[in-house]
C-alpha cells in the first residue's frame, strides 16, 4: 500500500516538474542578430538556379547585382554597374565602379559577371533560370531546344576590360538593363567555378552578408560582409531559421524566440494576437493570382465560350472573398500586372475595369447566351498540398453556384501535390480553368505579360494565341523610348481584357509579424523582409 | 541464441529490399519532380531533360532503383534535390529524433507503468476508474490536438515553456513535446499493465509468496511486475519504430529537426532520396527494436529459450 502511494507521488511529481525543468537549458540569443524565418531551399543555392522566396532571401542577402531595386518603390537603381548604355536597345554597354570585392577578398571584375552569365546559359549546368539569358546573342547555340550545345560561351557577352563589358542582345529590348537587379544576374567569385562543391557548403558573393554557418535543412548563419562596398546593413546579422509549420514560426513571434516571420498562416490573421499588438506588416508585392482557362481546349477557344469566359469573372465576388478569407492580404485586381509598378511602371487599374466588377445578373445572362459551361460543370483544378487552395477555389465556386441558382454548376478539383498538378498542365490535361499565379522577377510590367501570355511563352499554360498581342509585346521591347514602350505594353493588356485568357482575381500582399527585439522591419515589393535595415534592440 | 539471431538478421534483408522498393515506387508515382523544380513556371524543356538526366530521372524505373541500391550499399543515400546530402541530413537528424524518442519512453516506462501496477493493485477504486477515464481520453484526442494545446497552454498562455525546440534540441526543452508524443502509448501502457498486473495478481505464486511472507515490495518487484511486464515489453519495443516514424506531427509543432521534419520536407519537394533514405533507415530501426523485444523475453521469462 505504501509502495502504491509513493510511486504515485512519484509520477505526480514528475508531470508537474515538466514545465519546470523544460524551462532551464534556453540557448542565448546573439545580441544584434536578428532571427528569422525560413524554409529549405528547393534547389542548391546558385544564383540562377532559384526561384523561390527561401532560396531569394539569402541570394539578396549575399548577392548585389549591376542594378538593385529599391525596397520601397522597387525602382531600379545603380549597384555594382556605374552605368549601362545604349543607341539602339540592341547593343549595351556595361561600366562597373570601382571598389566592389567578394568576401574572399577577390575583385569584382567585367569577368564575373560573364563567367556567371555564361555558366547559367550553359544547358548542361541545368540552371532553372537559364531562359532569363534568353535575350542574349548566342543563347540558342549555348542552350538549343533540342540536341547538344555547339557552344560554350555566350557571343553576345564581350569583356572589354576590368570595369567594361558590352552586351548584344538578339532582339531589340529597351527595358534590359531594368531586368538586371534580378539575381540571377549576380557576379560569382572565380571559386564557384574552380571549386563549385566547397562553395556550394558555404556559399558568398559581394553582397552585405555572409554565410558563416550553413547547417543543412536547419539553420543558415549569416554574418556581415567587410568586404561589402554598400551601406552597412544595421544589425550584426541574421540567422534564418527552418520552420516547416508556419503556425509554429508565428507562436514563436508571439513568444519572442523568433523575431521575423513573413508567412503569417491565414487562420491567424483574423485574430491577431494581442501581444502583436501593431507589429504586423501587409504590404502590396508584386504578385498576382488569377484563373487560366484552357485554351489549347477547343470547348473553351469558341466565340460562345468567350462570353462563358466573360461571366464566370462578373461571377466571381472579388471584393468579398479578399475581405473575408484573406483578411484584406489580397486587394481585388483589376488588370493584369501589380500596383507594385505604380502607374509609371504601367500598372492601371481601368485595363479590366467592369469586366472584373462583381455583377451576378449579366454574368447569368452571359453565362446562359453563351451555352452555360463547356463539359456542363465548371471544374476548378488546385494544388492541394501547399498555400491553403481549397479555401478560395470552394469560395468562388460558392459566387458562381450563387449566380447560376444552381449549387452543383462548379466544384473544385484537388490535385494531390504541385509536382502532380504541374505534370497535368503542362501535358494539357485539363478541360476547365486551373488556378495560376505570377510572381514578378522583376519590377517591369513585361514580366507580368511576355511570359505569361505570349505564344509558346513558358509560363503560358492555357496555351493562348494571339499575333496581336505577340505584336504589341515585340513591338513594346524593341521600343527604344521606355515611356512609349509602357504604352504598348498596356495596349497589349487591352486584348487580354477583351478575350480574357485569364481572369484577374486579386493581387496579393507580402504580410509579416515581428518581435519586439526588432524595429525598422518592412517588406520589399518581392514580400522578402529588407533585412540590411533592420536595428535589433537587446 | 547466436544463430537465432544471425537467422533474424538474415531475414530483414528481403523485408529490407521489398520495402525500399515499395518506397521508392510510391514516391515514383506522386508526379515528375522536375515539374515542380520551377515554379509556377514551365522549365524549358531542354532544361527540364538536363535535370531529369542529372537526377537518372530518364532512366527506366527499374534501372533507376539499381542506382540507388547500388549507391545505398556504398554508404551513399544520394543527394536532395537541393544538393543537400541525405547522409548528412540524417547524421544530423537521428540524434534528435532518438534524443525525443528516448524522453518519450521514459515517460512510457516511468508514468505508464507506474500508473498501471497503482490501477492494477487497485481495481475498482476511484483512482483506478479515474485513470482508466484519463487515458480513454488521452487515446481519443489525436497527437496533433494534445500538441498545439500543450504549446498553447505552457508556452503562450503561461510562457512557462518555449513553444519550440531550439536548434540544438537539449533534452531540458524536449520534455513537453515527449509528452506529447508519448501520450497516447502511455495510456495504452497503462492499460495493458493494469490489466496484466490484475490478472497475475490471483494466481497462485502470488499467493504463495503472500503465504511464505515475503514482504509486498519483494512480491510486487521480484514477482508480480516480472511476469507482467512481458506483453507490456513487447508493446514498448515496437513503439520505438512507431514513435520514431510518427513523430512528423510533433516535430513539426514544436519545430524539432529530427527524422519527422525533414521526412515533411522531403515529402514537400518531393525529393524521392530524401523519402526513400529516411524510411529506409526507419524500416531498420523498426526490425532491430523487434529484435531486441524478442530477446528481452528471455531476460525476462527464463522458461523462454531460443535455439
Amino acid at each position: 500500500m505504501r509502495l502504491g502511494l509513493r510511486t504515485g507521488a512519484l509520477a505526480a511529481a514528475l508531470v508537474l516538474a515538466v514545465p519546470w525543468l523544460a524551462s532551464c537549458g534556453a540557448t542565448a540569443t546573439e545580441s544584434g542578430v536578428v532571427r528569422a524565418k525560413w524554409g529549405d531551399p528547393q534547389n542548391p543555392l546558385e544564383p540562377a538556379n532559384t526561384n523561390e522566396v527561401n532560396g531569394g532571401k539569402v541570394l539578396d542577402m549575399i548577392f548585389r547585382g549591376l542594378k538593385l531595386y529599391n525596397p520601397d518603390t522597387a525602382e531600379p537603381e545603380y549597384a555594382v554597374a556605374k552605368s549601362i548604355s545604349s543607341d539602339d536597345a540592341q547593343n549595351f554597354k556595361v561600366t562597373l565602379k570601382d571598389g566592389w570585392k567578394f568576401a574572399d577578398g577577390t575583385k569584382v571584375t567585367s569577368q564575373s559577371f560573364v563567367d556567371a552569365w555564361n555558366y547559367a546559359a550553359y544547358l548542361p549546368n541545368a540552371q532553372i533560370g537559364a531562359d532569363f539569358f534568353g535575350y542574349i546573342d548566342g543563347y540558342d547555340k549555348v542552350h538549343p531546344d533540342k540536341g547538344k550545345p555547339t557552344a560554350k560561351k555566350l557571343s553576345g557577352l564581350k569583356v572589354v576590360d576590368d570595369t567594361h563589358f558590352t552586351v548584344k542582345l538578339n532582339q531589340k529590348f529597351s527595358l534590359f538593363p531594368d531586368m538586371l537587379g534580378y539575381a540571377a544576374f549576380s557576379p560569382l567569385p572565380k571559386k564557384f567555378f574552380t571549386d563549385h562543391d566547397a562553395w556550394l557548403e558555404k556559399p558568398f558573393g559581394n553582397g552585405p552578408y555572409e554565410v558563416t554557418d550553413y547547417e543543412r535543412g536547419g539553420r543558415m548563419k549569416l554574418r556581415l560582409n567587410d568586404q561589402y562596398n554598400g551601406t552597412k546593413p544595421r544589425n550584426k546579422g541574421v540567422d534564418l531559421l527552418v520552420y516547416t509549420d508556419d503556425n509554429t514560426a508565428y507562436t514563436d513571434v508571439v513568444a519572442g524566440q523568433l523575431d521575423v516571420t513573413d508567412a503569417v498562416p491565414a487562420e491567424q490573421l483574423s485574430n491577431l494576437h494581442k501581444d502583436i499588438d501593431n507589429r504586423y506588416i501587409n504590404t502590396p508585392a508584386g504578385i498576382i493570382q488569377t484563373l487560366m482557362f484552357p485554351m489549347y481546349d477547343k470547348e473553351w477557344a469558341t466565340a460562345d465560350a468567350l462570353k462563358v469566359r466573360r461571366g464566370i469573372s462578373l461571377a466571381i465576388n472579388r471584393e468579398q472573398i479578399t475581405d473575408k478569407i484573406f483578411q484584406k492580404t489580397r486587394i481585388p485586381a483589376k488588370d493584369w500586372t501589380s500596383p507594385v509598378l505604380r502607374d509609371e511602371g504601367g500598372y492601371n487599374p481601368d485595363i479590366c475595369g467592369d469586366r472584373c466588377e462583381y455583377n451576378p445578373k449579366k454574368a447569368k445572362q452571359l453565362i446562359d447566351e453563351g451555352g452555360g459551361f463547356p463539359g456542363g460543370r465548371l471544374v476548378l483544378s488546385y494544388n492541394a498540398d501547399t498555400g491553403n487552395h481549397k479555401q478560395w477555389i470552394d469560395a468562388i465556386c460558392n459566387s458562381v453556384n450563387r449566380v447560376m441558382g444552381n449549387s452543383k454548376a462548379c466544384v473544385g478539383n484537388p490535385v494531390g501535390t504541385f509536382a502532380d498538378f504541374r505534370t497535368q498542365i503542362q501535358s494539357g490535361k485539363f478541360s476547365g480553368p486551373f488556378r495560376s499565379g505570377w510572381q514578378m522577377d522583376y519590377p517591369l510590367i513585361q514580366n507580368f505579360l511576355q511570359p505569361v501570355y505570349t505564344t509558346g511563352a513558358p509560363s503560358n499554360d492555357g496555351k493562348w494565341s494571339d499575333k496581336r498581342f505577340d505584336a504589341l509585346i515585340n513591338k513594346a521591347n524593341a521600343d527604344p523610348d521606355p515611356k512609349s514602350a509602357i504604352k504598348d505594353f498596356q495596349d497589349s493588356e487591352r486584348i487580354l481584357a477583351e478575350q480574357l485568357p485569364a481572369i484577374p482575381l486579386w493581387y496579393q500582399n507580402g504580410t509579416a509579424v515581428y518581435g519586439t527585439r526588432v524595429h525598422d522591419v518592412k517588406l520589399n515589393p518581392f514580400s522578402v523582409p529588407v533585412f540590411e535595415e533592420m536595428t535589433v534592440n537587446d | 541464441m547466436g544463430r537465432y539471431v544471425i537467422r533474424r538478421l538474415l531475414q530483414m534483408i528481403p523485408v529490407f529490399i521489398g520495402t525500399t522498393l515499395l518506397i521508392f515506387l510510391m514516391v515514383n508515382v506522386m508526379g515528375d519532380p522536375t515539374a515542380a523544380l520551377c515554379g509556377d513556371k514551365a522549365c524549358d524543356p531542354a532544361t527540364q531533360a538536363a535535370l531529369r538526366e542529372q537526377f537518372h530521372l530518364d532512366k527506366p524505373l527499374v534501372q533507376q532503383y539499381l542506382i540507388y541500391l547500388g549507391n545505398i550499399f556504398q554508404g551513399d543515400f544520394g543527394t536532395a534535390f537541393n544538393g543537400d546530402s541525405v547522409s548528412d541530413l540524417m547524421l544530423r537528424a537521428y540524434p534528435v529524433t532518438i534524443k525525443l524518442t528516448f524522453v518519450a519512453i521514459v515517460f512510457e516506462i516511468v508514468i505508464g507503468i507506474g500508473l498501471g501496477v497503482i490501477t492494477g493493485l487497485r481495481r475498482g477504486k476511484p483512482i483506478d476508474t479515474g485513470v482508466l477515464v484519463l487515458t480513454l481520453v488521452v487515446i481519443s484526442v489525436p497527437t496533433f490536438v494534445t500538441g498545439l494545446v500543450a504549446q498553447l497552454l505552457f508556452g503562450m498562455q503561461w510562457g512557462i515553456v518555449k513553444p519550440s525546440v531550439a536548434y540544438e534540441a537539449p533534452l531540458s526543452e524536449l520534455i513537453l513535446p515527449g509528452l506529447v508524443l508519448a501520450s497516447v502509448s502511455l495510456a495504452y501502457v497503462t492499460r495493458l499493465t493494469r490489466t496484466s498486473v490484475a490478472e497475475n495478481a490471483r494466481s497462485d505464486y502470488v499467493r504463495t509468496a503472500v503465504a511464505k511472507g515475503l514482504p509486498r515490495r519483494r512480491i510486487i518487484w521480484r514477482h508480480l511486475l516480472r511476469n507482467s511486464l512481458i506483453p507490456v515489453v513487447t508493446f514498448i519495443g515496437t513503439d520505438i519504430g512507431a514513435l520514431m516514424g510518427g513523430a512528423i506531427v510533433t516535430e513539426r509543432i514544436f519545430n524539432i529537426r529530427g527524422v519527422g521534419y525533414q521526412l515533411y520536407q522531403g515529402i514537400l519537394h518531393q525529393s524521392s532520396p530524401t523519402v526513400v533514405g529516411f524510411v529506409t533507415v526507419l524500416v531498420i530501426v523498426f526490425l532491430l527494436a523487434n529484435l531486441i523485444v524478442d530477446l528481452l523475453y528471455a531476460v525476462l521469462d527464463p522458461r523462454i529459450r531460443y535455439a
